[in-house]
């Protein structure tokens, strides 16, 4: 069955999307909103109401508990919720087909914004596909959803404002953390001296990453500086790892490992839409090209939040109104001049929660062997495809990520190249001496998500349309 | 490497392996696998090599859990049942 | 500067690669140029099916001399393309069908061909188990089977290269000028003069067409395919069907296959393709119908493979009509894969020779020229 054409299908229930729905119902906007999760909140407030109702929130601090109010804003705005729904397949023309599971549904838009988040910065290290290396994302998705913590012999290895998080959010709950290794190769006093207008402005935030670090330093939890060359070793499960650091090798028996060098926009969706991309050589990602709303280089498609750029929670938010904004101007439900007045501030608030963006992608910005690994590193867990295979390729002629795929099956599994595709176009453009501008990404085709063949098989025709 | 959850009057008994196993609720099915504790949950169909859950957000597609019999699903995006049966995927799935 | 070549070869897909080998083995001086890359459309990413079966009656006597090429591969280009022999079958799921495919295999027989051979019920349950239970019978080629398209496509290539021929990828096609004793070819980056052109653009082969002066009453088509996840092994030969779109095979890999010819659409200009859902919905259950083990079986991927369609759906090759040393090789309407090693051998024969023993008769270029004067 079809269901009826909406002014905006917002596609993703984090803050931009939530905040997207609210402001566009707010402009008069019929909205659905399509999120995969059971309950709004996206991976940053994921499963707010529950664990607020679990008494779990407050511990989860005040940011985490800010998402509440976004959530119960989003349930009284009156938009059609499609919760546990996977969209995997979005049409340039606004057409949207989502299964929960069991059947697929066309939901129809007239215009489609995109806020479907960050993922974590693929890590690929040696011995990253042992059971027991995690990324440090999902281990806070565990606290979060079921407050699952880390025990005895878990060590964090990574870069960026999460990892601190996390551990401290992890020690507060509880639980243990081994120790953590430390790859970010920014320097602090130079990189805040470069960026020092931004770090003044987002003074906030500073504040909190050092609060971080006196929690962990009072914790007693080891912290590595200066590491390099991080490896997973064990047999059919990590059991050590393995680093660098001052030119020495060390090793620590552990009993997981949790990786994470940062988020990058989740562009599957709008790559397979066919919107333009741009490379971030700031962010090391490619991003949507969009103007100030939010509007792609396709008519009805629309993006907000970290899928757009990387700004954090609250940027995000801003992002959801300020394209909603733009939906309703180029549906033609308020002016442009309308669009302006209410957008001004809040593009204010953006520029104040984004000031320390260029110090943080700058102190945080990735090693340059997690982008290109060494030949003998897995890149495409799937298919079992290794960094060296990927030149082997570039070296027989291919020029592109999609020769590549052709020519190897690299990016050809069940992840579509969600996790080998930022490295394969990183390899090959380092291999080729070209950008990744120009080297490009893998082309993304339908279904957004692995489907089940019966499920497309029973769309109706009337119901796919024609 | 988690500590076992205390355990909630609430909780969900599901079945890991044949086992039975008291979940949180809005545990996904990944989570049960990790809370019963195997230390793998699929092996490779290309290569053979055990996996586990590495991302939990519907992105990496090591979690492919046979549910209830129906192979590949992504284990971290099902929320759990009373009396799920969960089972590790062995290399490609069945038909 | 201009470079001067004996031939040069419009497009770098199955036909334009195996062409070009062809005459850098007769030791011409070969130019190919392709706008992206080798196979980057139909060529390189089709189901791959390589079939005598069931084609067009115009088509079977090349299609079947073909298959010799396919055979011995690994001879002509030093790689098998992935090439197996693992049979093409054509099920009936009515007795009605059934009926059709006798008396199709009797018009076969008439033309002196004995390929294609109908079997029962049970036969074909012997030979394909996960059948759907309902087929009554089928129309079977034993030494048909399938390859891998990008790969046959660059071992095509790969092979060409090492005989001489020079294949410049990026190097797209802007314009043609007819000059004393040859053409121009005008390309984004370069110059490059010959006495002969051969136009192998597959989708983009009228426009080609067109700069040297010959309409073409051509269509886009975009067929979908779609793959599966990896599954164990659970059929052999490839399979398709009398009453619906479809063609259903399991790579050595154990993902599956699923193509047909139904339709997605195309962008000549954006050189893109989207898939229609309604139409791959279709697809999903003509595979479902016929293979109801597959009905969990995820699909990771769909796609179009872009290519031109002929009014009567078989391909043109021949000279130019109005154009002297132009010879256009396209129009395999979404069937072409399994005839590009035999019409590269077609082609070289029309350079070097002026014509060929074989039988290409049916591909004239003139049999469209009362169409293309109506419109």
């Amino acid at each position: 069955m079809s269901d009826r054409p909406f002014d905006l299908v917002v596609i993703g229930g984090g803050p931009a999307g939530l905040a997207a729905a609210s402001q566009a119902r707010q402009l008069g906007l019929s909205v659905a909103l399509v999120d995969e999760q059971p309950a709004p909140g996206g991976q940053i407030y994921r499963a707010v109401e529950r664990a607020e109702a679990e008494g779990r929130a407050t511990a989860l601090g005040e940011d985490y508990r800010h998402g509440l109010g976004l959530v119960r804003a989003f349930h009284e705005c009156g938009a059609t919720l499609f919760a546990s729904h996977q969209a995997w397949q979005v049409e340039p023309g606004g057409r949207v087909f989502a299964t929960d599971g069991k059947a697929s549904r066309l939901i129809e838009g007239r215009r489609v914004l995109v806020a479907v988040g960050a993922i974590e910065r693929p890590v690929p290290i040696r011995g990253w596909t042992l059971p027991g290396v995690m990324s440090v994302g999902a281990a806070q998705i565990l606290h979060k959803t079921i407050g699952l913590v880390p025990d005895a012999g878990v060590w964090i290895a990574g870069s960026g404002p999460l990892t601190l998080h996390f551990a401290a959010e992890i020690v507060a709950a509880g639980g243990r953390i081994a120790g953590i290794l430390d790859t970010a190769h920014g320097r602090l006093p130079e990189t805040a001296l470069r960026h020092l207008g931004g770090v003044v402005r987002g003074w906030r935030y500073v504040a909190r990453g050092l609060g971080y670090l006196a929690r962990l330093r009072m914790a007693d939890v080891r912290r590595v500086s200066g590491v390099e060359n991080v490896e997973a070793l064990g047999e059919g499960r990590v059991e050590r790892v393995r680093w660098r650091s001052g030119g020495q090798w060390q090793e620590a028996p552990a009993s997981g490992l949790l990786l994470h060098e940062g988020v990058v926009p989740n562009t599957h969706m709008t790559m397979a839409i066919g919107c333009a991309h741009d490379w971030d050589e700031a962010q090391k990602c490619f991003r949507p090209r969009t103007d100030r709303f939010g509007m792609t280089d396709v008519e009805a498609i629309l993006v907000a939040g970290d899928c757009g750029s990387i700004g954090g929670a609250r940027v995000a938010e801003c992002r959801g109104r300020l394209a909603a904004l733009g939906a309703a101007a180029s549906l033609g439900v308020i002016s442009a001049a309308e669009r302006d007045r209410l957008a001004g501030p809040v593009e204010a608030e953006v520029s104040a929660h984004g000031a320390l963006r260029g110090f943080l992608d700058d102190l945080y910005a990735p090693a340059a062997e997690l982008c290109v690994p060494p030949d003998d590193v897995m890149v495409c867990r799937c298919e079992g495809i290794t960094a060296g295979r990927i030149r082997e390729a570039a070296s027989l002629g291919c020029r592109g990520p999609n020769q590549v795929k052709s020519f190897t099956r690299c990016g050809m599994g069940p992840c579509q190249g969600r996790m080998c595709g930022p490295t394969v176009t990183a390899t090959l453009a380092a291999a080729l001496g070209m950008t990744p501008q120009e080297v490009g990404a893998f082309r993304i085709r339908p279904p957004l998500k692995p489907l089940r063949l019966g499920e497309l098989a029973a769309l109706a025709d009337a119901e796919a349309g024609e | 490497m988690f500590r076992k959850p205390p355990e909630a009057p609430d909780a969900v008994l599901v079945e890991v392996e044949g086992r039975p196993v008291r979940v949180p609720p809005g545990a996904s099915a990944a989570a049960a696998a990790l809370i019963a504790g195997l230390a793998s949950t699929r092996t490779s169909p290309v290569t053979g090599e055990p996996r586990a859950p590495y991302c939990m957000m519907g992105v990496c597609f090591e979690c492919l859990l046979v549910i209830d019999d129906e192979p590949s699903q992504q284990g971290c995006m099902v929320t759990v049942r009373p009396g799920m049966r969960i089972r590790r995927q062995e290399g490609a799935r069945e038909l | 500067m201009i470079r001067e070549a004996d031939a040069i070869v419009v497009g770098g897909g199955l036909h334009g690669c195996s062409a070009a080998l062809q005459l850098a083995l007769r030791g011409l001086r070969v130019v190919v140029l392709e706008r992206r890359h080798v196979g980057r459309h139909a060529s390189g990413i089709n189901a791959g099916g390589v079939r005598t079966l069931g084609r067009d009656l115009a088509e079977v006597p090349l299609s079947v001399l073909g298959m010799a090429y396919w055979h011995r591969l690994s001879e002509l280009v030093g790689d098998d393309g992935g090439f197996t022999p693992c049979g093409q079958v054509k099920v009936a799921e009515t007795h009605d069908e059934l009926a059709g495919l006798e008396k199709r295999a009797l018009a076969v027989r008439s033309l002196g061909m004995e390929h294609e051979r109908v079997i029962d019920g049970d036969e074909l349950r012997r030979r394909v188990p996960a059948i759907a239970s309902h087929c009554v019978g089928a129309m079977v080629v034993d030494g048909d089977g399938a390859a891998d398209p990008y790969r046959a496509t660059s071992a095509f290539a790969a092979r060409a290269r090492s005989a001489g021929a020079q294949i410049l990828e990026g190097e797209g096609v802007v314009g043609l000028e007819r000059q004393p004793g040859g053409w121009l070819v005008v390309g984004e980056r370069g110059r490059y003069r010959a006495p002969v052109v051969v136009n192998a653009a597959g989708a983009w082969a009228g426009r080609m067409a067109s700069l040297a002066g010959d309409e073409f009453p051509l269509k886009t088509r975009a067929s979908m395919m779609l793959v599966t996840e990896r599954m164990p092994p659970f059929v052999e030969p490839v399979v398709g069907s009398v009453g619906r779109a479809l063609s259903f095979k399991q790579s050595s890999a154990g993902t599956v296959i699923i193509g047909g010819g139904q339709q997605g659409r195309a962008d000549l200009d954006r050189e893109q393709a989207w898939v229609n859902v309604a139409n791959l919905a279709r697809s999903a259950r003509a595979a479902a119908a016929l293979f109801p083990v597959i009905r969990q079986a995820r699909i990771v991927r769909s796609w179009c493979g872009i290519e031109a369609e002929t009014p009567d759906r078989i391909p043109i090759i021949d000279h130019s009509p109005r154009a002297p040393g132009i010879v256009h090789v396209f129009g395999f309407s979404g069937h072409g894969f399994q005839l590009g090693p035999v019409c590269g051998v077609a082609v070289a024969d029309l350079v070097t020779r002026g014509s060929t023993t074989l039988p290409i008769a049916p591909f004239s270029a003139r049999r469209f020229a009362a169409a293309a004067k109506a419109a």
